[in-house]
């Protein structure tokens, strides 16, 4: 069997005194791949948040490890440079801040907490190149201020970009699919299924069975009212895509 | 300054983006918050004690050898001073100043002008290594001649001989009044009269030393003409007057660096700059001031009351003014441009930081004299600790100023719960056809924008640096390349450890 990447035991969370979370186990081992779904208000993207340290989020109770180490323990940076990718729901825009610069602050950034020099210019330049063309992003979109007057498309395709650079372990992909027409959600998720390996890891949050024809899911989990309810394999996306979530929730 | 960028960097495709990335680039390198210029340089300095009176205008006009029509403009000045008080409308908490406590001339101890580079005092060479700004170097650098003045002369003047074949005078105000008196008479005082203000009065009879720039008919500067400022000597004013004209249809783009010593005690700084532009002709005027900004409690910094002021006074012409101003304890500036030419344009661009105890009022005056005259206003505050930043600007429409337009954006940027930002639009519009249009925005750092970096491995500290470098892009793309590169070091180091 494959090493543990993520665990998670019995993790509450909330914002604001409101518990949210209430006692989540999730196990992800590498090379697997987990589609987690649920109705509105679950607690899907709280969970996210609350892996990457949001500090938006308090947690309350339980633990989760990231290649065994604490990840609780860990700043929202450390979080980053251990592995952890959020690929964000709703990518906040930074006006007058390239992507070029904020890749290479982020990719030093992360070489730094590895001892590592940063990338010299021509390097980093390369390695943009390279990366862009696995979401077929263009070399304008790459130069443009982060996110700023970016397409609900073009955001999403710049998150997985700026995970295509970072090499998580592990990624959460929160409802990526979410606004995307159907040329968009090819090439996002042919984006995610080339940079996946069997060292690396991918948690997929979406609402829909459509994204999972692209990204193929070991394991689905149905999170309902911050607990996980149900676990299974590929088959109970089509189930819930065709039954909903009703009968679940009792 | 410039010759540290990194050139050839082929990061992208612009060269802002490729001044953003050599600035992050040379940031990374700088730790710690203290004042980065905080040295002084052990230098003969022959200063005369403190005090002002006649006599004093009096020394410091025959010490300099000047004209008895300069003596006579000096001693008005310093007449019509003392009727004066110092001005108390701003937004700002001005302790009383002693004005009888202050020396109003050091001068490094030099009895003649230095001929050639290996005259120059070695030590005062070091000092401008130190601003990385090597003399030897700008020799050899293309595209800049620079004027460094030190306390209160002028130290070198290189390029001159490459810019003299072309027509162009840049030199020291002094040698000015002593090379060229007929233009120095013709121009001085004639934007910025010792009337208009107190500290303009006070320039006016003790001015030092500074810059004269005359761009003749139909020339391009080929290079940008820069000066560095530098306030050394302890307990001594800084009062340094600059002169820029361009005649019909030339150009001149001029860069202002300032910095100051770390100390304890509050340090005078009162400048005037005049601009003159004629028809067709256009002046870009950049200025980054760094002066010391007194410690986290507010001790020591130097008070910095300037006026800058631009005529316009030929049809087509432009002056433009790019500012970042990130250092005083006070800063109390409005860079102005008095439109009188028909389609002549103005335009002032500006980023003002304060933080820990600063205070900054600053902003503009746009004043449209002239048909189809045009100006923009773009100024970005940014605050943080407890400082208080205010932006004050008029612009204003004289009657016969017949389809004047004018644009103004005024965004703040708040980093912190205790720091104060202020805006004062005064708009005075005596003609119908006029169209003047200002907006206004108060904003501060998202958790949102903040996480989204954290997450990407960006602590929030270089987050908050690449946030306000974004913030303040648009003046800063307005800066020349060089001086692009210091400004955003200079914005990053500046803000270190104001967040949270």
């Amino acid at each position: 069997m494959k090493d543990i990447l993520l665990q998670v035991n019995n993790l509450h969370a909330g914002i604001e005194g409101k518990e949210i979370l209430k006692g989540i186990d999730l196990t992800v081992r590498e090379g697997e791949v987990h589609a987690i779904m649920g109705p509105n208000g679950s607690g899907k993207s709280t969970l996210s948040e609350v892996l990457a340290g949001n500090p938006a989020f308090t947690v309350t109770e339980g633990t989760a490890t990231l290649g065994g180490r604490d990840l609780l323990a860990l700043s929202p940076e450390d979080r980053s440079h251990e592995g952890l990718f959020l690929s964000f729901q709703y990518p906040v825009e930074i006006p007058g801040v390239s992507m070029v610069n904020f890749m290479r602050a982020a990719l030093n950034a992360k070489r730094k907490y590895f001892g590592e020099e940063p990338m010299s210019a021509t390097d980093f330049l390369k390695l943009m190149r390279q990366k862009r063309a696995i979401v077929e992003l263009d070399n304008k979109l790459a130069s443009r201020s982060v996110n700023e007057g970016f397409s609900g498309g073009e955001k999403k395709r710049n998150e997985i970009f700026q995970m295509a650079v970072l090499e998580p372990r592990l990624s959460i992909l929160d409802e990526t699919d979410s606004g995307l027409d159907i040329d968009a959600l090819r090439i996002v998720s042919g984006g995610v299924n080339k940079l996946r390996t069997d060292r690396n890891a991918t948690i997929v949050i979406t609402h829909y069975q459509r994204l999972l024809d692209y990204i193929k899911p070991d394991f689905v989990h149905v999170l309902y009212k911050g607990r996980i309810v149900r676990t299974g394999g590929p088959e109970l996306a089509l189930e819930l895509e065709e039954r909903g979530y009703d009968w679940l929730k009792d | 300054m410039n010759q540290n960028t990194p050139s050839g960097c082929p990061l992208a495709d612009n060269p802002a983006d490729r001044a953003a990335d050599e600035a992050s680039q040379v940031i990374e390198d700088v730790t710690g918050s203290d004042y980065k210029y905080g040295f002084t340089t052990d230098i003969d300095t022959d200063i005369l004690p403190p005090g002002l009176s006649e006599e004093v205008v009096r020394f410091i006009s025959k010490a300099k050898g000047e004209p008895d029509w300069l003596l006579d403009f000096r001693l008005k000045a310093f007449r019509h001073w003392l009727t004066l008080t110092p001005p108390k409308w701003a937004h700002l908490d001005i302790p009383d100043i002693d004005f009888q406590a202050i020396s109003y001339y050091a001068a490094p101890k030099k009895k003649e002008g230095p001929k050639s580079m290996d005259e120059v005092d070695p030590q005062l060479i070091d000092t401008f290594n130190k601003l990385g700004i090597p003399l030897q170097e700008q020799q050899l650098l293309a595209g800049m001649a620079v004027d460094a003045v030190m306390d209160s002369v002028s130290v070198k003047t290189t390029h001159r001989e490459k810019l003299a074949k072309m027509g162009i005078i840049f030199c020291s105000i002094s040698e000015a009044v002593k090379d060229y008196p007929d233009l120095v008479r013709r121009y001085l005082g004639k934007v910025v009269p010792y009337t208009d203000n107190f500290y303009a009065a006070l320039n006016s009879a003790v001015f030092s030393d500074g810059s004269f720039v005359y761009i003749p008919k139909g020339v391009r500067c080929p290079m940008e003409l820069s000066t560095y400022f530098r306030i050394n000597a302890s307990g001594t004013g800084q009062f340094e007057r600059t002169l820029i004209v361009a005649d019909d249809d030339a150009y001149v783009s001029y860069l202002e660096g300032c910095t100051a010593p770390q100390r304890d005690e509050n340090q005078l700084h009162a400048a005037i700059v005049e601009i003159i532009v004629e028809d067709r002709a256009e002046v870009k005027y950049s200025t980054v001031q760094n002066w010391y900004a007194g410690d986290a409690e507010g001790h020591g910094g130097v008070y910095n009351f300037v006026t800058k002021r631009g005529l316009c006074r030929g049809d087509h012409s432009k002056l433009s003014w790019t500012q970042v101003e990130t250092g005083s304890a006070i800063t109390w500036k409005y860079p102005g441009c008095i439109l009188a030419g028909d389609d002549s344009v103005g335009e002032f661009y500006s980023v003002a930081v304060t933080r820990n105890r600063q205070q900054a009022d600053t902003g503009t005056k746009m004043i449209h004299l002239g048909r189809n005259t045009r100006s923009t206003i773009v100024s970005k505050g940014i605050s943080a600790g407890h400082s208080q930043n205010s932006y004050r600007g008029l612009v204003s429409v004289a009657p016969k100023a017949e389809g004047a337009r004018n644009y103004t954006q005024c965004d703040s940027l708040l980093l912190s719960p205790h720091c104060g930002a202020h805006t004062f639009p005064y708009i005075d519009v005596k003609n119908d056809s006029a169209i003047v249009e200002h907006e206004a925005t108060t904003s501060k750092i998202s958790e949102d924008q903040l996480f989204y970096c954290n997450q990407r491995g960006i602590p929030t500290e270089e987050a908050v640096g690449l946030i306000v470098n974004g913030y303040a892009r648009e003046v800063m793309n307005k800066l020349p390349m060089e001086f692009a590169v210091e400004a955003q070091k200079l914005l990053q180091i500046s803000l270190e450890g104001s967040v949270g």
